[in-house]
């Protein structure tokens, strides 16, 4: 029993910073509609600043209150105002995977923007809070609680109180929930949505900076990362909550650390509830409250009805094109693709052939969320998690069976197509942030739990994968290896496009454009996304164990550095900001993510800088990669086909126009665009 | 025999009751209307045939079989097609393609594995049907612009198309006419009479335009608060005293 006590109260702390994460997280939802998953990144740009004014021994050394002055109460608001006039005042009526997809790509940006004008080093190490002497402790009995542990809960609960007599009893909190259910029918009540809304904006991103300065004393050291893992986790009490109620995410967060806290030492030492079930709760918890409170996104999801206002989006520029230039186009993208085969192939030294065949796998692994999120129109961060599995399972069955490398391979892919079958099956009702999130609790599962299992992972040492050999061709060489690489890229490739222009992805579309209609002229919506979900995960799992291949040793120390929950992210990031609609922006996505951080800012921009500028520059910051992507990716809302995609066919649709003129010697017309007299309304967004 | 025949169909929601022992029938090749003033359990009743509601009491048979546990994509499959009060079109795609793809889900054939060996594109077939049925709709002009850019009587008109390519056997419109102005009914009213001619499908019209409904249909059912207070041959409904007075008032 007294065990059981100790565990509660060890729990509690803990449970106070998951509470104050989810209160901000709900606090965000409730006041903007944006399920922010950059929650986390904003707290990690005042917790840097705090870092460089105040604790750095090397900077400015600043007194606690001015340093906690700048980087909260003007930083922070100031933070939220920006992101507000800048990206979400326009993307007020978006749809929710659109705002998710723009968080998402702040997630990956806004931390290097801070390190970058911060000037941080890689690791901020001594990290300090915002509580003079926070480390000292106080001892209640057999209890102790240190300073800071003392301030995060009397923060938590005092931002509770007042947040909630903020929307109970003010004009201003019914303003703000308004804004977010239609900021068009607020508008025409005579309220100012735009100055609600950034108001909104600066008391969230306040809340963030509290919570980033006050939690910065529990990382061993201050990076981006460690605030993502705590969002993440909190993410379960937010959405305990129903995103909308702050006490019960203040009782959610106490309650899934004690809960999680007595798991993990009450019950005997290899019980399934201690191993597994007690590490795993937040993601388990998230995923089962997300399959089992539909009531949730029923609430949510529920359409802004002044939506429809909005005029169609502008046809997309390749319709316009003639045929002669779109074949021109892809002759031209054929002779580029075979010329960077051919020097691969014939001239690139071993590093260069290596980056190349990384390059050609990962557009593989990219392949599979042109068909998730391309077609379907869905966010899935479970990505990597399937490819994951692909890779274990080709190396664990090489190594335990001795099976043939490519049959493994085929297991894998079968295998993850099996997981992400399942996997759709609970989430089938879910829609939109709804699935994105139960994907994201179960990549985190597999993180946190299922890799480190034995038979998953392969437990610590590495398990030798050979290159695989057909008949009488080896593949063991590299240089054939890439070319293997490239035929499987063409096959899936391929394969995609077939599936794109065949049933299942007209099916697709139009399940998109209105899933009752799809119904009512016979098509099975939930069979649908099963078979899009199993195929997109065969195809990670595919690429995978090309991976497996590629590294030759494989195994858990692999995971991080490839397929790790973050990368969900990141790989999603890069590929909508490329073009998630087209193979094309799938194969560009992947060389860009290999390629871009090394050619563009290693050694293209670099020489293009040294012939402008008087000084040298050596290289630029890697971290420019999530910036320009992270950027991109914001664009997603406004075109959705991808800003590259976009910028790629308005400089075609240029060089439309110039050949036109160059041949009619004549200014061009303008198309002939009829404005609709009523616009219709345009379904369910799902 | 009829081809529809609902039979005491019952609907409570919290302790109202939106359809109290509703019955009606829609013979083979028959047109008919279900009328009745807002609130009176029009739309109830649709989603109850449609299986997007499922009634607390009666049953539903189509063509001899009972629909009550049918789902709602297979009750198309079984030859019911419907169009929306609210439209819902296929955001992004054009007439052309909306038709193509409620002919393809009509076949039936086609999934994944052929997709996957580069068979899915659309056949010859599939295309003539899809043009056939723009040039009956008279939707040729406007075949491969987006719907979001057409207006809302041709979006009408799409559901029409869109529903008939699936070859129902019975087309339930759930208030074709709102949002129409009086020519585009006229043409939508123009539209039904030819499909119901030349391809012999039976229709059941929801409708609170009674003009539409008198011009168009041979037999009536009326509802108001969920209770069916008069069916029979649309000129007897009309002279109907209960009828006049839940439509027009104390006017009359």
């Amino acid at each position: 029993m007294e065990e059981l006590v100790s565990a509660v109260i060890r729990g509690f702390p803990q449970g106070c910073v998951y509470a104050l994460v989810a209160v901000g997280f709900v606090l965000t939802y409730k006041t903007s509609g944006v399920f922010n998953l950059a929650f986390g990144a904003q707290a990690f740009v005042s917790a840097a600043l705090y870092w460089r004014l105040h604790t750095d021994p090397e900077g400015w050394q600043w007194p606690i209150v001015p340093a906690a002055f700048v980087s909260v109460v003007i930083a922070a608001p100031l933070l939220g105002f920006v992101l507000d006039r800048a990206l979400y005042r326009h993307l007020r009526t978006a749809s929710p995977v659109a705002k998710l997809v723009t968080s998402l790509g702040l997630l990956v940006a806004l931390p290097e923007i801070a390190k970058i004008v911060l000037d941080m080093p890689p690791q901020a190490y001594g990290t300090e809070g915002i509580v003079p002497d926070g480390r000292v402790v106080y001892r209640f009995g057999d209890y102790a609680l240190n300073r800071d542990d003392i301030v995060t809960i009397v923060v938590v609960i005092l931002a509770v109180a007042v947040l909630s007599a903020l929307f109970r009893f003010t004009a201003l909190g019914l303003r703000m929930r308004a804004v977010v259910e239609s900021p068009r029918m607020t508008e025409l009540a005579g309220v100012n949505a735009d100055r609600v809304g950034s108001i909104s904006w600066m008391l969230s991103s306040f809340f963030a900076g509290v919570a980033g300065v006050l939690l910065a004393p529990l990382f061993p050291y201050l990076g981006a990362d460690q605030y993502f893992q705590l969002v993440v986790t909190a993410v379960a009490a937010a959405v305990l909550a129903g995103l909308s109620s702050l006490p019960v995410a203040l009782v959610g967060g106490l309650a899934l650390s004690v809960v999680s806290q007595v798991m993990v030492t009450y019950p005997p030492q290899d019980s399934f509830v201690r191993q597994v079930l007690g590490p795993a709760l937040p993601f388990v918890v998230l995923f089962g409250v997300l399959v089992f409170m539909p009531s949730l996104q029923r609430r949510r999801e529920a359409t802004d009805p002044l939506a429809g206002v909005d005029p169609p989006p502008p046809a997309l520029a390749a319709d316009e094109r003639s045929r002669a230039l779109t074949i021109g186009t892809y002759v031209f993208g054929a002779v580029v693709g075979l010329g960077f085969f051919w020097w691969v192939l014939t001239v690139a030294n071993s590093y260069w052939l290596a980056r190349f065949t990384e390059a050609v796998i990962y557009a593989v692994i990219f392949c599979s969320i042109t068909v998730i999120t391309g077609m379907t129109g869905q966010v899935s961060l479970c990505q990597p998690a399937f490819a994951a599995i692909g890779a274990f399972t080709t190396a664990q069955l090489v190594t335990r069976y001795d099976m043939s490398v490519l049959a493994a391979m085929v297991i894998g892919a079968l295998l993850a197509a099996l997981t992400g079958g399942l996997l759709s099956i609970p989430a089938l009702r879910l829609g939109g942030i709804f699935l994105a999130l139960a994907t994201l609790a179960f990549a985190l599962f597999f993180e946190r739990v299922l890799v480190k299992e034995e038979w998953v992972g392969g437990g610590a040492s590495l398990m030798d994968v050979p290159r695989p050999t057909i008949g009488p061709w080896d593949f063991g060489d590299d240089r054939a290896f890439f070319v293997l690489c490239t035929v499987v890229l063409v096959v899936v490739g391929t394969l995609v496009i077939f599936v794109r222009g065949g049933t299942t992805g007209r099916y697709l579309d139009a399940l998109r454009g209105s899933e009752v209609a799809a119904a009512a002229i016979g098509i099975n919506p939930a069979r649908l996304r099963i078979t899009a979900f199993a195929l997109s995960a065969a195809i990670a799992g595919v690429g995978g164990g090309l991976i497996a291949m590629f590294s030759e040793r494989f195994g858990q120390a692999n995971y991080d550095a490839r397929f790790s929950v973050f990368f969900g992210l990141v790989w999603t990031v890069i590929v909508v900001s490329i073009g998630s609609r087209t193979v094309e922006g799938a194969i560009q996505a992947g060389a860009a993510f290999i390629l871009f951080p090394l050619v563009i800012l290693q050694r293209f921009l670099p020489w293009l800088l040294n012939l402008v500028l008087p000084w040298h520059v050596e290289s630029l910051p890697t971290g420019l990669t999530f910036i320009l992507f992270g950027l991109g990716a914001i664009t997603y809302a406004k075109h959705p086909e991808g800003s590259v995609e976009f910028g790629k066919r308005r400089s075609l649709n240029a060089v439309q126009r110039w050949i036109d003129r160059l041949g009619r010697g004549s200014v061009d017309t303008p198309p002939d665009t009829v404005e609709p007299a009523v616009s219709l309304p345009t379904g369910s967004e799902r | 025999m009829s081809l529809l025949v609902a039979e005491g169909v019952t609907k409570k929601f919290a302790g109202i009751t939106a359809l109290d022992s509703v019955s009606l029938d829609v013979g083979e090749h028959e047109l008919v209307g279900l009328i009745g003033p807002n609130g009176a359990g029009k739309t109830t009743f649709f989603n109850c045939l449609l299986g997007l509601l499922r009634p607390d009491a009666g049953t539903v048979t189509f063509a001899g079989s009972d629909l009550t546990r049918v789902p709602v994509h297979r009750r198309a499959r079984l030859g019911i097609g419907r169009t929306f009060q609210r439209i819902e079109l296929f955001v992004g795609m054009t007439p052309r393609e909306h038709f193509v793809v409620a002919a393809r889900a009509r076949a039936g054939r086609g999934g994944l594995v052929a997709d996957l060996l580069g068979r899915g594109r659309v056949t010859r077939e599939e295309h003539d049907r899809a043009q056939e049925m723009l040039e009956l709709l008279g939707l040729g002009p406007v075949a491969d612009k987006k719907v979001e850019g057409l207006s809302l009587g041709i979006g009408r008109l799409v559901e029409v198309g869109r529903a008939l390519m699936t070859e129902p056997r019975l087309l339930l419109l759930d208030e074709p006419s709102s949002g129409l102005d009086r020519a585009e009914t006229a043409v939508l009213a123009e539209t039904l009479r030819s499909v119901q001619r030349e391809r012999g499908t039976a229709i059941l019209l929801v409708e609170h335009d009674v003009d539409l409904v008198r011009s168009l249909v041979g037999r009536v059912f009326v509802l108001d608060f969920g209770v069916l207070i008069a069916s029979g041959r649309t000129e007897d409904v009309f002279a109907d005293a209960a009828v006049r007075r839940a439509y027009l008032g104390d006017l009359v």
